[in-house]
């Protein structure tokens, strides 16, 4: 088989991975908590970051400051949370996109080989988006009733808890930290797959011209 | 009378004669400039070892960190613990269970560490009761006690609880002889009818199970301290003795008449086999066995009725005496396992004996005739040497890993370094004052950990701030690493700080268990929800199975109690979080409070007698709203109808809106 196409098939499979590892990592330190609380967060759940229980034991602080529930497992069920969405659509997308990386692949057309890239990039503009959005509804729309209500001293308005997407942020008594995990390493790789494939092939195109 | 006297003035005699202590230049003790750096732990530091002493009189064992001295918890073994809700609370109460009904005190001694090998594995620690015959296993993963295990056919369980190289058992000792099986007879009848027992105790090498084996029925002196064998005496059991004389009363001049009392070693291997063979003979006894189950969390008290007795002429050539002057105390086993060494303390010399001479006397059978079958081997035939005024009153010696051993002596007040092969003096140093045990972490292993030693003091006087008549008794650090002890803490403990022992933290500190899974949790009454909270009357027993999570309890508010009622508060920590144990304590409960880890469930009885709104609250600070945790239980009148009620946030929990 022409390298392009391998290079094209393995860079979409590559994607599965994200069903294994975990996309983006917020980390929560704080005095009480010298070993860091960790939420991963995951195409299709959530899942404890460092130590047993983490997400628990997120959920349970936010409520201090009125935040809504995480979408775990038992608080769906408790019905005190609406799932995501995002954890349907985001596998469907992840599984079209590798199938249709797969297609491309065996047609072995550069491009599609392009199309699909930017397919990926969309894609991941979107996700990008949609995640900031989460962060900012998680961050703002807290209840009114919270036990912990404080004011911005320079604004005067309700202190907002908006995690950062990319970074470092001081909440409270909270150093927060959020980073791209494992899973995102793994989309770059294929993204510089399908690259190498779009480049070779393209060089085989030449070839054959000159050739011809 | 007169030979008290006549032992005071030989005491004085060799006090004055005793060499002057080379390496004490103050009576305050420490003289290192840098003392202070040395036991210094710097905050957010850990401690190089544990220390787990015993508490005494206290019935508990302390955990304590070395160099620092530092006190980080009581584990409550023996003795109700109202902090804890230890022996109040429905899942502990069996613990204290015996063949006298509950007891709720008792007098802990001597700890010691499980082995693998010879060496410490860090599994558990087993420490001894000497009131009420008891031995207990302590969990060294939740630091909790485990097990407890009553002795029959004893009194004074005093030369206990040490365990064999593979921790295959842990043993057990009489000091008191007493008629066995118990009957009424004149105490004066003593010599020949009171008896005497050395339980061996086998532990399960999965769980750490305790079942007693079985008990040599021995003549009735008494057994006050004991020692494995280890490497090439494994297999054989060392126990002192004093009282050979078998006196009943005022023991502290009629039990010090004999020039020597004995040292029994016991070849544990021999009688295995002989049981093997259906030698020994049950009988009927009743004693209390006490286990902890860690998946319900709630201990259950068996009552068991029998007992494997081996007389020592039903196993010869398995038990002999050696002779040992003047009622030893401490019977310690170097690592190598080859000297076994005798602590007279009413003697000013230091016994060591030979296991390979004693090997070779059992053969040759150089025998001193016999005291009630058990076969006396020569002082001389199995006597490595002897160290000569060494100090007074020699108590206890532990051993570092380059020959020398380390010896208390309580009278003349001091710790003296020597050497066994050379049977030389090296060092001594004063301690404040009358020092009983001491301890070298692993001291009791073929691998001492000899950077530090800590003597235990019974007498304080003068060395701390004064509390009234009452002051603390102490223990005191020692640097043992260089030639010259170096003395560079004091620190006061709990209860009376008789016996301990060591562990490297890095062996227990990664394995300690942080929380307990809520998912694992069996406990009968257990609610893994707030859903699942509720309030079930059950004719004038009503159960109350309630949650806490930061910060509030579920239900909180409970209606239709009625004066007459036993309440149950079957209450579950739903934290899964480290370190955020939640308490509960209830107004007019007579027992105390309970402290529950998270993922935990305890179980506190309240008999209301009044009629009132009456508030129970959480009682360890767990969070910024620690002082919103609470709630309120409606008490009506006896024969009222107030119907069962409960709530949070006036919902029924579980319910939908």
């Amino acid at each position: 088989m022409r390298k392009d196409k391998l290079l094209m098939i393995i860079g979409s499979m590559l994607l599965l991975l994200l069903f294994v590892f975990p996309l983006w990592k917020i980390t929560l330190l704080a005095p009480q908590y010298p070993e860091p609380l960790g939420l991963n967060i995951h195409i299709t759940h959530l899942s404890d970051g460092n130590q047993f229980n983490d997400v628990k034991n997120i959920d349970l602080l936010n409520h201090y400051i009125g935040m809504a529930h995480l979408p775990y497992k038992a608080n769906v069920e408790k019905g005190v949370v609406d799932p995501f969405k995002e954890f349907v659509i985001i596998p469907i997308v992840v599984v079209v996109l590798v199938i249709l990386g797969i297609i491309f692949g065996f047609i072995g057309n550069r491009k599609l080989y392009a199309t699909w890239l930017g397919l990926l990039t969309v894609s991941g503009i979107v996700g990008m988006y949609d995640f900031y959005n989460w962060l900012y509804i998680y961050g703002h729309d807290l209840n009114p009733n919270a036990i912990l209500k404080i004011t911005d001293k320079v604004t005067g308005e309700m202190m907002a808890y908006q995690p950062p997407i990319f970074g470092f942020k001081q909440m409270l008594n909270f150093q927060v930290y959020s980073y791209p995990s494992t899973a995102v390493y793994f989309i770059g790789l294929s993204f510089v797959f399908v690259v190498l494939a779009l480049i070779m092939s393209s060089k085989n195109r030449l070839k054959k011209k000159t050739i011809n | 009378m007169k030979s008290i006297f006549a032992f005071l003035t030989v005491a004085v005699f060799l006090v004055s004669c005793n060499p002057a202590p080379t390496s004490s230049k103050s009576s305050k003790g420490a003289l290192m400039s840098n003392a202070a750096e040395r036991v210094y732990v710097a905050p957010g530091q850990y401690d190089e070892y544990y220390a787990f002493i015993s508490g005494g009189f206290s019935g508990q064992l302390s955990v304590y960190g070395l160099p620092s001295g530092r006190l980080f918890r009581v584990i409550p073994v023996f003795s109700q613990d109202p902090e804890k809700g230890y022996g109040y609370n429905e899942e502990t109460k069996p613990m204290l269970n015996t063949s006298h009904g509950f007891v709720p005190w008792g007098d802990s001694h001597h700890p010691d560490i499980s082995q693998t090998n010879g060496v410490l594995d860090g599994r558990w620690v087993f420490i001894n009761e000497n009131n009420t015959p008891r031995i207990a296993r302590i969990s060294l993963k939740t630091f909790e006690t485990e097990e407890i295990i009553e002795i029959p056919n004893s009194a004074g369980n005093h030369s206990s609880s040490f365990v064999t190289e593979n921790s295959e058992y842990v043993v057990a000792g009489t000091r008191f002889g007493v008629p066995i099986p118990q009957r009424d007879i004149p105490i004066s009848d003593y010599k020949g009818n009171f008896k005497a027992s050395l339980s061996f105790i086998k532990i399960d090498p999965k769980d750490g199970e305790m079942n007693i084996a079985f008990q040599l029925r021995m003549p009735g002196f008494d057994y006050d301290l004991s020692h494995p064998g280890r490497g090439k005496s494994h297999g054989w059991f060392f126990f002192s003795m004093y009282n050979t004389e078998e006196a009943h009363s005022l023991l502290e001049v009629n039990a010090s008449q004999n020039d020597k009392d004995f040292i029994a070693a016991v070849n544990w291997k021999k009688i295995e086999e002989y049981i093997k063979q259906g030698k020994g003979h049950t009988e009927k006894v009743k004693y209390a066995h006490n286990v902890w189950n860690d998946d319900t969390h709630t201990a259950t008290s068996t009552m068991e009725d029998e007992v494997l007795v081996v007389n020592p002429q039903d196993v010869p050539g398995a038990i002999y005496f050696l002779p040992t002057p003047k009622s030893p105390h401490g019977c310690d086993v170097d690592p190598t396992g080859e000297y076994i060494i005798g602590n007279g303390k009413l003697a000013a010399a230091m016994t060591v004996h030979s296991f390979t001479k004693m090997q070779k006397a059992i053969a040759d059978k150089a025998f001193d005739g016999d005291a009630y079958g058990i076969p006396i081997l020569k002082f001389e035939a199995v006597n490595y040497g002897t160290l000569e005024q060494p100090g007074l009153g020699p108590l206890h010696t532990e051993f570092d890993t380059r020959g020398n051993a380390y010896t208390t002596f309580f009278i003349s007040s001091e710790v003296v370094k020597w050497n066994i092969k050379d049977l030389k003096v090296l060092d001594r140093h004063p301690v404040y004052y009358s020092v009983g045990h001491l301890m070298i972490p692993g001291g009791n292993s073929r691998k001492p950990f000899d950077k530090y030693l800590v003597a235990m003091n019974k007498i304080t006087k003068d060395r701390y701030l004064p509390t009234g008549p009452e002051v603390c008794q102490s223990a005191q650090l020692f640097d043992i690493s260089g030639d010259k002890m170096q003395l560079l803490l004091d620190f006061p403990t709990i209860g009376e700080p008789h016996y301990a022992a060591g562990i490297p933290a890095k062996m227990l500190m990664d394995k300690s268990q942080k929380i307990y899974k809520l998912e694992d949790n069996k406990h009968p009454e257990a609610v893994k929800t707030e859903a699942d909270t509720r309030v079930v009357r059950k004719g004038n027993e009503v159960h109350v199975y309630m949650s806490m999570i930061r910060s509030h309890f579920s239900p909180d508010n409970i209606e239709g109690i009625k004066v007459g009622d036993k309440v149950f508060f079957h209450v579950t920590n739903l934290e899964q979080d480290y370190d955020v144990p939640h308490g509960f304590a209830m107004i007019g409960a007579d027992n105390s409070e309970m402290l529950i880890m998270p993922g935990r469930t305890a179980t506190l009885v309240w008999e209301p007698k009044e009629v009132g709104v009456w508030p129970f609250y959480c009682t360890d600070f767990c969070s910024a709203l620690h002082q919103e945790m609470q709630g309120y239980v409606r008490v009506s009148a006896k024969g009222a109808n107030t119907p069962i009620k409960f709530t949070l946030d006036d919902e029924v929990p579980g319910e939908e809106e």
